[in-house]
């Protein structure tokens, strides 16, 4: 077996220096009649690399690669050029297969990582503060939810009903359970968001309002006075953005008074991978820097005074407060925080700002030729890389019938709230710098010919 | 072509005294390979880029007015100077391919680079988790193939897949049995958890809404059964054990403590942080356990990345099949995969508990964790546990006469040996210990876990380390341990040799600085 070194005579000596006469002595602890004999039942002896490599090749093909036809899917995640170089970075053994730097003199490659990485993070958010990640945008958006209770010891939350229905449900679990109130309405086909009627929702009992920017229609609207009225009534206003890349382009959610701002950092140097892993961003204000959930680095210096980086605030976590932590959080999403930096700083500020300009522009060319269409219409006034489209018919099986024809046209609404007959003529389109002139002209092919 | 060496010196010149290398200064302050690397706010510009961009087209925008008018300050770098500063600070890390990593309850072993190849193939990489499930199915199978070697290893029923990482198995399970006591109209509001559980067990009970008591532990370093039978009662609504245990052993009451719990109409979490050490050799199913939390980072060698991504599968029994969270995967019989979610879920799983989490867990080590169990198969898995034991025991046995390992004498250990700081000299500590064995070129094993014991190290060398690996740490182990018995002040403080001293822990928490400032607002705060 091509990972396990020890040969049978190594297991022999071993075994007579424990002073064992056979391996099944070493297992003496486990009661007789739970015992397993030989190896497990229908399942596969060993295999070489050539024969595994088989078997997952032919799982692989079975499905519709993102690269290989024209791809509008978003919604959550979405399909960016990653460079080279990310992969390879990431890929270096000493990140790759290193543990949690908890012995900090050996790890301060992944430690100074994780400190440029909460930097750029609390940048682009605008906020002051980032931890190291959290495992992804959904249960980073849970956390601060807990995180806003904890701080205003009130248990309701008001829910935009712009915020991924995936998003609401992890919440709609978690509160079952720890009675937190939560108000929460599906969205409707209209170009405006939510922000005037949530307005009308905060009150003294209010923990904190939960906005999505841009929403999971693609629209976007200043949350300033959101932010003012929260405050006024001294709860939180949470801002979640599920695609970051749009920071380059918009206004960060601090700058108009978010003060706990969370993500999915998918879009840079992740890449799609059915949805996981992912990797959450949890940034806010200073003052609550000890409220916050999941691991921090911080800068110190050693015992010659020179600069080095440690794990921090781990009074907040559970291996030191046990049953009185913040988050039972442990492991979060390392790897994919190294490849949103390595990402991250290969554009810097410039390459970050003609990304999203360039995701926003395709958007602008790609929405307006598919609102030609006859039986389209497109929903938003304004958005940045993804827009919703309303048809003349549902749009849940024409999403299933383009993709047998080798194009994955988007997101139904169908599918995001199948209890929502107002919304399955919704269809939400992502466009990014993956995205060709011909990819846009086959869709809008597909959709007449569908439409007509 | 072969170097001239002609002329130069082979040896040092007798009248040259050779310098101390511990005081002889550099101009950089590097040695040699050991370079510190400056931060990319140190380096690198806004203006600077890795990436070239096509330009975008001319239209006006339509960003309603949001304009992101302010300097972001994320500075770049060209990729040449990108691939150099990580690759620099990778070579101050500690990794499994650096060297022996015997980080107890974690399992480092190593990460076949098989597992890789096969994560990146496009039809696994490059697919979203929205596509309508036709166009899926390879990927909606590969979920499915691996929830059955799961469910077969452990010999449970049911599995869910979504689970994150093992915190949020843990949390998984909590709420499957709270649904499952809620459904009866029981509700008990208190979760036992042995006083060795790792610090997840009592958080993820408190996040789900429960109070936490503490089980004691008897002498051998095992659940004390008697103990935990008299706190049973009405109110409880289940234990979290961890089998193999925190003391690396073996819970042999396993099955008497499920029967009582199951008695006092309560359900039995299992921490499966452990599995490593029973694959093959025992299932947990045959154990009475209602849920199991599997980390496919540790057992299934997925890597651990700095600190994730993990990946927490929880395996359920008949009791709690109905409770198992959204999504997860059913193949129909005509051989087509098919995604329950929350729409579908009505027709025939409406006792579920719902969505933990955005779309269907981590695919990224899914692929991997497969690549892994078909490599092994069920013969090698079972090979794997018992090298995983007997290096444990192997080291367990080197060492008792040296360390103290307060559990020796209760038998055999599981695949990580316990030790304790007993007789060590002159006030020095697990911590100086730990610290002597980086200079010495290995990872410390985990410190100051279980809590149960004193100074405890807890090292667990893993399968994939061969006889003479361990040999050699054994004897490094040795000589640091001896150190510290004899009370050798340079532990104190140790490490001397890695990139970095002793960091002051104390003054990061103090005041701490998590984000990077320019020179000049870092003066302003000081004022």
């Amino acid at each position: 077996m091509r990972y396990l070194p020890l040969t049978p005579n190594d297991r022999q000596d071993m075994l007579a220096t424990i002073g064992a006469s056979s391996i099944d002595e070493l297992f003496v602890d486990v009661p007789e009649d739970a015992r397993l004999d030989g190896p497990i039942r229908n399942l596969p002896m060993h295999a070489g690399e050539m024969a595994v490599e088989a078997h997952m090749k032919k799982l692989a093909k079975n499905n519709s690669a993102a690269g290989d036809m024209p791809f509008f899917l978003g919604a959550g995640a979405y399909r960016h050029h990653v460079p080279a170089s990310v992969d390879h970075i990431i890929q270096r053994g000493e990140f790759l297969t290193a543990y949690t730097p908890y012995q900090p003199e050996i790890a301060q490659g992944t430690l100074q990582t994780l400190f440029e990485f909460q930097t750029q993070v609390a940048r682009l958010f605008g906020v002051d503060v980032a931890n190291a990640s959290m495992y992804d945008g959904s249960t980073a958006c849970w956390e601060a939810i807990v995180m806003a209770r904890r701080i205003t010891k009130r248990g309701k939350a008001v829910l935009s009903s712009g915020l991924h229905p995936h998003y609401v449900s992890v919440a709609k679990t978690m509160a079952r359970f720890t009675k937190d109130q939560l108000v929460s309405e599906a969205p409707t086909l209209e170009a405006a968001t939510d922000g005037a009627d949530l307005l009308d929702q905060i009150d003294d009992d209010t923990s904190c309002v939960v906005v999505q920017y841009p929403d999971i229609l693609g629209r976007i609207s200043d949350m300033s006075a959101l932010a003012e009225k929260a405050h006024s009534h001294k709860a939180l206003l949470i801002a979640v953005v599920t695609e970051p890349v749009a920071l380059g382009a918009i206004k960060a959610p601090g700058q108009m008074g978010a003060d706990i701002v969370v993500g999915e950092g998918q879009s840079l140097g992740v890449g799609l991978q059915f949805g996981g892993p992912y990797v959450g961003l949890f940034g806010c204000k200073q003052k609550y820097v000890r409220q916050m959930p999941g691991r921090l680095c911080g800068e110190t210096v050693d015992a010659e005074g020179k600069r080095g980086f440690v794990l921090t605030l781990s009074t907040r976590e559970q291996h030191i407060r046990r049953e009185k932590a913040t988050s039972n959080i442990c492991t979060n999403s390392g790897l994919c925080a190294l490849a949103f930096t390595a990402h991250m700083t290969l554009l810097g500020e410039k390459g970050l700002r003609d990304l999203a300009m360039l995701n926003h522009k395709k958007a602008i060319v790609a929405a307006d030729r598919l609102a030609q269409i006859n039986g389209v219409s497109l929903l938003n006034e304004s958005f940045f890389n993804e827009f919703t489209l309303v048809l003349d018919k549902d749009t849940r099986p024409i999403v299933r019938k383009l993709a047998d024809q080798k194009i994955l046209a988007g997101v139904s609404l169908g599918r995001l709230y199948p209890e929502e007959s107002g919304l399955a003529h919704g269809l939400v389109v992502a466009v990014t710098e993956t995205t060709s002139d011909e990819d846009v002209e086959a869709l809008a092919t597909a959709l007449e010919g569908e439409l007509a | 072509m072969s170097m001239l060496t002609e002329g130069r010196p082979t040896k040092q010149e007798e009248n040259i005294i050779a310098p101390d290398s511990a005081t002889l200064k550099t101009h950089t302050g590097n040695r040699a390979l050991m370079v510190d690397e400056p931060l990319i706010f140190e380096t690198g510009s806004p203006d600077r880029s890795g990436v070239d961009l096509p330009a975008a087209p001319t239209v006006e925008t339509r960003l309603g007015g949001l304009d992101r008018d302010e300097p972001i300050s994320i500075p770049g770098l060209s990729e040449a100077e990108a691939v150099r500063h990580y690759t620099r600070l990778s070579r101050q890390n500690y990794a499994i391919d650096v060297g022996l990593f015997p980080l107890g309850s974690c399992t480092m072993k190593h990460n076949p680079r098989l597992n890789e190849k096969m994560a990146r193939l496009k039809g696994f990489s490059d697919i979203h988790p929205l596509q309508p499930v036709d166009s899926v199915q390879g990927a909606l199978e590969t979920i499915y193939q691996l929830a059955e070697w799961l469910k077969k290893l452990t010999g449970m029923p049911a599995v869910a897949m979504s689970p994150k990482a093992g915190a949020h198995g843990e949390l998984c399970g909590i709420l499957a049995i709270r649904s499952a006591l809620e459904a009866r109209g029981d509700a008990r509001e208190v979760i036992l958890v042995p006083e060795s559980a790792h610090g997840t067990n009592p958080a993820t009970a408190a996040f789900a809404g429960y109070k936490v008591e503490d089980i004691p532990a008897n002498a051998d370093g095992r659940v004390d059964l008697d103990a935990l039978k008299a706190r049973l009662g009405p109110d409880v609504a289940g234990v979290m054990i961890t089998n193999p245990n925190t003391c690396g052993l073996f819970e042999p009451d396993m099955k008497a403590i499920s029967d009582a719990v199951h008695e006092a109409g309560g359900l039995v979490y299992c921490d499966g942080a452990n599995f490593n050490a029973i694959v093959g050799r025992v299932r947990p199913g045959d154990l009475g356990i209602d849920a199991m939390h599997i980390n496919l980072h540790k057992t299934f060698s997925t890597p651990h990345g700095g600190g994730g991504p993990g990946s927490g599968p929880v395996v359920f029994s008949e009791a709690l099949e109905p409770f198992a969270p959204l999504p997860f995967v059913e193949k129909t019989e005509d051989g087509h995969f098919h995604l329950v979610e929350e729409e579908t879920a009505e027709d025939h799983h409406e006792s579920s508990f719902g969505r933990m989490v955005a779309f269907h867990g981590q695919m990224g080590m899914f692929t991997r964790a497969l690549t892994y169990m078909l490599s092994h198969g069920a013969d090698g898995l079972k090979q794997v546990s018992e090298d995983a034991v007997l290096n444990a025991n192997y080291v367990l046995r080197s060492m008792e006469d040296l360390l103290e390992a307060p559990f020796a004498k209760s038998g055999p250990c599981m695949h990580e040996a316990l030790f304790s700081d007993n007789g060590f000299a002159n006030g020095l500590t697990t911590l100086d210990l730990a610290k002597g064995l980086i200079d010495e070129g290995y990872h410390p094993m985990t410190m100051y876990f279980p809590l149960v014991v004193h100074g405890a190290m807890l090292v667990e060398p893993t399968e994939t380390e061969s006889k003479a690996a361990i040999d050699q740490f054994i004897g490094a182990l040795r000589s640091v341990a001896g150190r510290a018995k004899a009370g050798d002040e340079l532990l104190k403080s140790a490490p001397h040799f890695a990139p970095r001293r002793r960091l002051d822990e104390t003054q990061a928490a103090r005041k701490p600085i998590l984000v990077w400032k320019e020179p000049e607002e870092y003066a302003e705060a000081a004022e």
